[in-house]
């Protein structure tokens, strides 16, 4: 009979499968009297011989499929499973004090396991971990239970786990693994981003899916609606087939898109890059066919620790996001800590009106140590690709200047320590706040770029706190005062031969993409996984035909008449 | 017997791969085969003996092969660890 579970759709897309379930079983033993002591070594001689045979292959398949470095591991695994210091007592144990093989190979591993942990040395204490999995293996083997081996997958499977650490992760076989399901976590969690680095869909949090899923069992994750299906009916299966099957259509379509400009139907480019937080990201924004970073986050780099990210550790991170993106843009924003994130370690005191407190350039501007160690840190990296620094919240020109005085200041000290620093880094600023859209035209004679924050531009136009449910109705970003606050924009820049970006939600969104495109936006800034969709999206508009739609819609009444007119206009 | 001293010249001394590649080394062959350091003697075919040995850099080694193969053993590994870069 099917059972369905209902967890958190963390990664989307569907999966049909066999259940494979990645847990533990009980490797718990007693101490035993043997009758035969010689018998009993020979039992342990053959579980160690069928251990070693199986991390063998276990070890050409990582090699073959993961390259030599994954593989060393099990290298590692097999001097274990042989070191003669290690089967000498075992089997000198069992013979002397006649006791089972299993008692005797979990004593004298602990032993060793003790003795490892307690070195000083990190890689020692690592060993210890080899030590216990390989302990694990000829137990499984004496005891006669399976212990996963998931590497070893040879057929398509869904992954049933309580939770998966990285080293699961890393061992699991990528070209047989259709998705997962877990007990615990949620969107963040370390099994959920996995999954969608990974593009397979992932249902976590379902509380009981180790519980109520055996080996074997028929398996749909559904991960657009975080639910599990446990031996579904053949009707069920076939919906799923046919859902599975235009979904994955669809994606084939768009990943075709991946090393393709973003070109408008008559021949338009605009530039799709993408919003990261952390080096890591890297990855889906490749995968994706990003042709820049639009928004690096460095906020993260700052939270989640107890005190200032160093200098060097900050230059290590710009370095590697530049470097990863091999000479594409990339648009760093200093620190924007403040309003809905704050830094605990930093003592800033609560304020009634965080949003429009003491943050951002603000704080960087008046706290200068602070932000002064981080465009040390950006300069250092600006020769490693193509670096563009933005300036969060500016208000005012004199903010502007004083921000970008200090950036020259910090350059020609670095350059006169002798460091190589790029001359070709473009200075720009985020337009979030009203007044600054409406002076555009002045700042355009000043900065290399505007990157237009919706989220906050909304905010503060509208005066309405986006924190606060009860005044949500009033986040509008097709209302024309957005609209043409945006294309106020977009025309300074364009006068001064400056290009204009967004990198709030806006610039994702498939009812703005036609209006901003009609616009004249020239970069679009939005989450990875966002990227093809919208490069499909833009590839079957015209930009003359947009140019009027946006015409029309800037003269309109309500949020509500533009979205119906953008919808209909591009059905 | 046969047996010879070396100078540990890796930065890292004998750990991880360098020791893995000693031990998978002399594994190959019949006769006993000793690592001391400071006054220490452990068998080289056990990896968990080796590195419990925590052989730094610039400690001063000794080998020792006793059995059939022992000269080509000593041979075998002195090569294993010039190659490596681990010991003059």
């Amino acid at each position: 009979m099917s059972t369905l579970l209902n967890g958190i759709a963390a990664s989307n897309g569907y999966a049909i499968a066999k259940a494979y379930r990645l847990i533990e079983p009980d490797l718990s033993v007693s101490k035993q009297t043997i009758e035969s002591p010689e018998e009993e070594a020979s039992r342990f001689q053959k579980a160690v011989e069928t251990s070693k045979s199986e991390l063998q292959i276990i070890r050409d398949k990582a090699e073959k499929d993961l390259g030599a470095d994954k593989a060393a591991i099990f290298d590692a695994h097999l001097l274990v499973v042989s070191d003669p210091e290690l089967l000498g007592p075992i089997e000198e144990k069992i013979k002397s004090e006649s006791i089972n093989a299993e008692f005797a190979l979990k004593d004298t591993a602990d032993m060793f396991v003790a003795m490892f942990e307690q070195m000083d040395n990190e890689y020692m204490r690592e060993r210890a971990a080899d030590i216990r999995d390989v302990t694990k293996r000829i137990l499984s083997h004496l005891l006669g239970v399976q212990i996963p081996n998931p590497n070893m997958i040879q057929e398509e499977v869904v992954i049933v786990a309580e939770d998966l650490t990285p080293s699961d992760t890393a061992q699991l076989n990528r070209e047989y693994v259709r998705g997962f399901t877990t007990d615990v976590g949620g969107r963040t969690s370390h099994s959920a981003i996995m999954a969608r680095s990974m593009e397979i869909p992932a249902v976590v949090g379902t509380k009981e899916a180790t519980s109520t899923i055996q080996n074997g069992d028929m398996v749909i994750v559904d991960g657009l609606n975080g639910e599990v299906h446990i031996n579904p009916t053949p009707e069920l299966i076939q919906k799923y087939k046919e859902q599975a099957a235009a979904h994955e259509l669809q994606k084939a379509e768009w990943s075709k898109l991946v090393n393709e400009k973003t070109v408008s139907a008559d021949g338009h480019h605009v530039e799709l890059a993408a919003n990261i937080g952390t080096p890591k990201d890297l990855e889906g924004v490749v995968n994706n066919g990003g042709e820049g970073i639009g928004l690096y986050r460095t906020e993260f780099l700052y939270m989640g620790r107890d005190q200032l990210p160093t200098e060097d550790e900050q230059f290590e991170a710009y370095k590697a996001v530049l470097e990863g993106m091999e000479g594409k843009p990339v648009v760093v924003r200093t620190l924007d800590i403040g309003g809905d994130k704050e830094l605990p370690y930093l003592n800033l005191p609560k304020e009634m009106n965080p949003f429009l407190g003491f943050r951002a350039i603000r704080l960087c501007l008046e706290e200068q140590d602070i932000f002064r160690t981080q465009l040390r840190a950006l300069l250092r990296a600006s020769k490693s690709g193509n670096l563009k620094i933005m300036f969060p919240m500016i208000a005012t020109l004199g903010e502007f200047r004083q921000a970008k005085e200090i950036l020259e200041e910090e350059k020609q000290k670095l350059v006169a320590e002798g460091t190589q620093v790029s001359d070709q880094i473009e200075v720009g600023i985020m337009v979030e706040i009203p007044s600054t859209a409406v002076m555009a035209d002045t700042f355009a004679k000043e900065v290399d770029f505007f990157s237009i924050g919706t989220n906050d531009l909304i905010q503060y136009t509208m005066a309405a706190d986006r924190m606060n449910e009860r005044v949500s109705y009033l986040y509008q970003p097709y209302n024309p005062a957005i609209l043409r606050l945006v294309k106020m924009v977009i025309v300074a820049a364009h006068k001064q031969g400056k290009w204009a970006g967004m990198c709030g939600e806006m610039a994702g969104d498939e009812t703005a993409i036609p209006v901003l495109l009609g616009l004249g936006l020239d970069e679009f800034s939005m989450s990875a996984t966002s990227i093809l969709k919208a490069r499909s999206l833009i590839s079957k508009l015209s930009k003359a035909d947009m140019e009027s739609l946006a015409e029309s819609v800037l003269a309109m009444d309500t949020n509500e008449a533009v979205r119906e007119a953008v919808n209909k206009a591009i059905k | 017997m046969a047996e010879k001293s070396f100078k540990v010249i890796a930065e890292t001394g004998i750990h991880a791969r360098p020791a893995t590649l000693l031990v998978q080394a002399a594994g190959k062959f019949d006769s006993e085969i000793n690592l001391e350091y400071k006054g220490k003697k452990v068998n080289l075919k056990s990896i968990m003996g080796v590195m419990s040995l925590g052989v730094g850099k610039d400690a001063e080694i000794t080998i020792s092969a006793q059995g059939s193969d022992e000269q080509d053993a000593l041979n075998t590994l002195e090569e294993t660890l010039k190659k490596e870069g681990l010991a003059e």
